[in-house]
């Protein structure tokens, strides 16, 4: 679809069309705009706003923060930047041990989804069609349940008398039962489990594409099935870990409802922290510069992930 | 490849539901415990539906979460197919890579920093333009559209990549103008991933709760937002009957969503044969003369 | 095309007439993708009622100047005439141009009655006159049996009528064609390929055809255009093509075809003599040659020119002494593979006319090739 769009040119004799024209506006400027702009207003600018109020001042008031311009008289504009929200940050250790903390779980919890998800995904692709959507229908099926509702059920499974001890107990492995609520081991399993279809689906499609004759074609050359599994379908299934893993650890690292249903009160996740700052203390100043500080830290996976979709959906771009 | 050890498969396949399934099958079981200790058997009972039915703060919440959602998805999928069709079929234009970023990005941000970021939005744009006046509806709609319009780009735009583009230079081709061309011949073909991208915009709306918590005004509670202040106290039964009532329809959309499939199959297959069956008619009317 | 059985058929030969006027004019055209360059200053005429091919292998921009001509890209430099009117710019639903696509294109969710009308629908046409030529052209292309089904449903050979059926029905003056029979079974493309030229005939629609496949391009058109790196090499009927090629490109492009390099000893208007080191005798052609004095030429022999006999021949030229280095039956014909004394191996075609040939030819066998003096094709490039 080369051409000028179609919507304008309808218009095209017109006065209007032919200004709109000069102006550069024509039917794909139109398809791209709404949307564009759209995004522009709700999703970027926000992001600038964040930025603005991280740097101001939190006061006793409705909205809780000091503005930043100040005209002091006529012509001369004071601008107060308070770096002091970020100095905060930065001393205090509870922010950095946050940071930290959500990385170290959500890159742990990476891991354990693509060790389940991974063997999942592959046995999936390999089984026979029929099979292939009965199982996909019940991988996808959790995913669109409630994510807060499967959480939650998790607080029954995990609780003191819980289905877990209670069963244990009934076994007789255990007297006593574990505390396995409000622990670092409930987040991670909770984080795994509300996760693990966004790790499945990405590597089962990775996986879907490869060609099965490459195997057979590594066999007839002397490959024993380990060797072929490990040089050929894994670097072949790549673009699917790569998807898989960006897609579960990137917003875990912000992750707020499990920590919060299921953590240790005073575990330290950064979702958690924020949400604590802005709500609890009402320092919206605060919760801006780590969102801010957050953010920095995502820049680059989230660029990682942009240059991945784009290389897969390639074929889009065409000159 | 296929025959050689499917143990190791069907045992990983085995464990891996088993761990999905198990938290959902708990939820279920629970929610006909007589007994208010939800993981302690008291006897069989149907009373927590009856309560549910009765809970006037949770059927406004689902109410208003179901307008919400209803509302999300149908802007999301009009403004994800906008700017998926831009990705898929305008080449490289002018502030593709930006746009590209902003419509891709909401897919992995977390909810915390998308929530902040829109509250501060509308606040400071009641401060500059007096709109939007307080928190409602309006607001959750447009934060959960902004979000959710992400998924549809990525499916509309992968969509288009797998179609034959060939279909539309043909229909421009005869004839039609771009604009048509869309209408009467992309948008028929797309359908099926317009529809799946709209029922997944719905759901993610309907399931938001960070977010919601961040732009809703003190009116406005969504079940999500109803549902976690009942249970960061401990559990609660009636949260299971709620539970179990959503699997039900979630388990019945993806059962006929996988009769419809089988059926699609079966008619293609018979399709094949037909064009097969053509084809020897073809090949034997030629030999004939 | 009907004749009475004494008179030949006129001759269709319209680039002959220096009156003529062409149809559709390619002036200068150049397509860049960047630093590629897809096309390079093509010029071409067209004549109305020809079947042109594009011919050339993957990547030598035949398919971009179809594309061109279609619309569907727009020249770096250069015009498009059609009938007349500059096209260069005009958009590819507002030229009277149809194209039918290599993958058939057709709408899935339409059946064959509704993608053949779709056309007609663009136009605002009535509803009963679209009908009416909708169930013609059908039974043009034989497909009047299933004009309600899908295409999915339809064999490969259907679909193919029913993207022709569609691309006709507006009555372009031009039709593009992206390797039509690509697609096709080897029993069909024959059959197809004399459809093809029946339907145009009786519409007299001008076709454009872009191909890779010699055998394709020789069969359909009244000419054919060889194309490499962009570029037009050659414009001939098909016969001009295959005995005067006009570069030692075409002439290996086209069909299979012996190559002597060799210097010119005499050069006079009606014959020449050239040398080549493979050869014992020189070769000997019966016309005269353009070249600078000193420069290297080539004579191009075809396979089925050359035959291969026991006897030494007593002619001074054109023959040359040969072992049967390996052979191929085709059932219909033979191909010979003959090893020259300087180890150059030569290709040489004999029809198998005998059924039984107790003294056939065999490996390893002595033999000697010969040829007629006006077998030999001279190029100089």
């Amino acid at each position: 679809m080369k051409e000028a769009g179609g919507l304008v040119s309808a218009f095209k004799g017109s006065p209007l069309g032919n200004r709109l024209r000069r102006w550069g506006v024509n039917g794909r400027t139109a398809v791209a705009s709404v949307p564009f702009f759209w995004l522009l207003l709700f999703f970027l600018i926000p992001f600038i706003i964040v930025l603005k109020i991280s740097f101001s001042q939190t006061v006793i008031a409705m909205p809780p923060y000091e503005p930043l311009l100040h005209w002091v008289s006529e012509k001369v504009l004071d601008i107060k930047l308070n770096l002091g929200n970020y100095a905060f940050l930065i001393e205090d250790n509870l922010y950095w041990k946050a940071y930290l903390n959500s990385i170290m779980v959500a890159g742990i919890s990476t891991i354990i989804c693509l060790l389940i998800g991974y063997p999942m995904a592959y046995a999936i692709a390999r089984s026979t069609p029929t099979w292939r959507n009965i199982l996909l229908l019940l991988v996808i099926l959790p995913f669109w349940s409630s994510f807060l509702l499967r959480v939650y059920a998790w607080i029954g499974l995990l609780k003191n008398n819980g289905l877990i001890n209670n069963a244990l107990i009934a076994l007789g492995l255990i007297d006593q039962p574990i505390q396995m609520l409000q622990t670092d081991f409930a987040v991670y399993v909770g984080i795994v489990y509300s996760y693990l279809p966004f790790m499945i689906l990405p590597l089962y499609a990775s996986l879907e594409k490869m060609d099965l004759t490459l195997l057979e074609a590594a066999a007839d050359l002397g490959s024993r099935p380990w060797e072929a599994f490990l040089k050929i379908t894994l670097p072949l299934s790549m673009p699917g870990v790569v998807a898989g893993c960006l897609l579960v650890f990137i917003p875990a690292v912000g992750e707020f409802v499990i920590p919060a249903l299921l953590g240790d009160p005073g575990s330290l996740m950064i979702g958690k922290v924020l949400w604590t700052e802005f709500f609890n203390n009402r320092d919206w100043p605060v919760a801006s510069a780590v969102a801010i500080a957050l953010l920095m830290f995502l820049v680059i996976p989230i660029m990682y992930f942009q240059r991945a979709q784009d290389a897969e959906s390639g074929r889009g771009a065409r000159t | 490849m296929n025959t050689a050890r499917p143990w190791f498969r069907m045992t990983a396949l085995a464990l891996g539901l088993a761990f999905l399934y198990i938290p959902i099958f708990s939820l279920i079981v629970y929610s006909f415990n007589k007994s208010r200790l939800v993981t302690v058997w008291g006897g069989f009972s149907t009373k927590w539906y009856g309560e549910l039915l009765h809970n006037q703060q949770i059927l406004d919440a689902a109410w208003l979460s179901l307008k919400v959602a209803a509302v999300t998805a149908t802007l999301a999928v009009a403004l994800g197919t906008l700017a998926g069709l831009a990705l898929a079929r305008f080449g490289r234009f002018k502030g593709r890579t930006l746009f590209s970023a902003m419509a891709t990005a909401p897919l992995v941000m977390p909810e915390v920093i998308t929530g902040l970021s829109l509250l501060l939005l509308f606040v400071t744009l009641e401060q500059l333009i007096g709109w939007p006046s307080g928190r409602g509806m309006t607001t959750i709609i447009i934060a959960h559209v902004t979000f959710a319009m992400a998924y549809v780009t990525v499916i509309v735009q992968s969509r288009l990549s797998q179609m034959d583009d060939s279909l539309e230079e043909a229909a421009l081709d005869l004839g039609a103008r771009p604009a048509k061309v869309f209408f009467v011949v992309t948008l028929p073909i797309i359908l099926p991933a317009l529809l799946s991208g709209w029922l997944l915009a719905f759901t993610l709306s309907l399931d938001d709760l960070v977010i919601a918590s961040f732009v809703a005004g003190p009116g406005a509670s969504t079940l999500p937002m109803v549902i976690f202040s009942k249970v960061r106290m401990g559990v609660s039964p009636d949260i299971n009957a709620l539970a179990t009532v959503l699997i039900a329809i979630v388990a019945f959309g993806v059962a006929f969503a996988g009769y419809w499939m089988a059926r699609q199959q079966r008619n293609e297959a018979r399709d094949a044969q037909m064009a097969l069956a053509a084809n020897q008619q073809m090949i034997e009317s030629l030999k004939a003369g | 095309m009907a004749t009475s059985p004494n008179v030949p058929a006129p001759e269709f030969a319209p680039w002959k007439d220096p009156d003529a006027v062409p149809y559709v004019r390619i002036e200068r055209v150049t397509k860049k993708f960047g630093d590629f360059i897809a096309v390079d200053e093509v010029t071409l005429d067209i004549f109305k009622k020809e079947i042109f091919c594009l011919l050339g292998a993957s990547g030598c921009g035949k398919t971009t100047l179809l594309r061109m001509l279609a619309g569907f890209e727009r020249p770096t430099a250069g015009r498009i005439f059609i009938d007349g009117v500059d096209m260069t710019a005009i958009p590819p639903y507002e030229r009277p141009v149809n194209m039918m696509f290599q993958s058939y294109a057709l709408f899935p969710h339409m059946n064959v009655e509704q993608n053949v009308a779709f056309g007609l629908k663009q136009e605002k046409v009535s509803r009963s006159e679209i009908t009416e030529r909708v169930s013609e052209m059908l039974k043009l292309v034989k497909l009047d049996q299933f004009s309600k089904r899908r295409p999915h449903q339809l064999s490969g050979g259907q679909r193919q009528r029913v993207a022709l059926a569609r691309s006709l029905i507006k009555k372009p003056k031009l039709l593009l064609l992206d390797e039509p029979l690509a697609a096709l079974d080897k029993k069909l493309r024959e059959h197809t390929q004399f459809e093809l030229i029946n339907i145009q005939e009786s519409l007299g629609v001008t076709f454009i055809v872009v191909t890779h496949d010699q055998e394709e391009a020789m069969t359909l058109s009244s000419r054919v255009g060889v194309m490499n790196h962009g570029e037009i090499i050659q414009v001939g009927t098909p016969t001009d093509i295959y005995e005067y090629p006009s570069s030692r490109f075409v002439a290996e492009f086209i069909g299979s075809v012996n190559m002597f390099e060799g210097r010119l000893i005499e050069d006079e208007p009606s014959y020449v003599r050239i040398e080549c080191d493979d050869l014992d005798v020189p070769i000997f052609v019966d016309h005269g040659v353009s070249s600078a004095p000193g420069a290297t030429i080539w004579a191009a022999i075809r396979p089925e020119k050359i035959s291969i006999v026991r006897e030494r021949p007593e002619s001074a030229d054109n023959w040359a002494a040969a072992t049967v280095s390996d052979i191929a039956y085709m059932g219909d014909m033979s191909v010979y593979l003959l090893k020259l004394a300087s180890g150059k191996i030569l290709r040489v075609t004999q029809p198998n006319v005998y059924r039984h040939a107790d003294d056939r030819i065999t490996w390893d066998e002595s033999v000697y090739v010969q040829w007629h003096a006006s077998s030999p094709v001279v190029v100089t490039k």
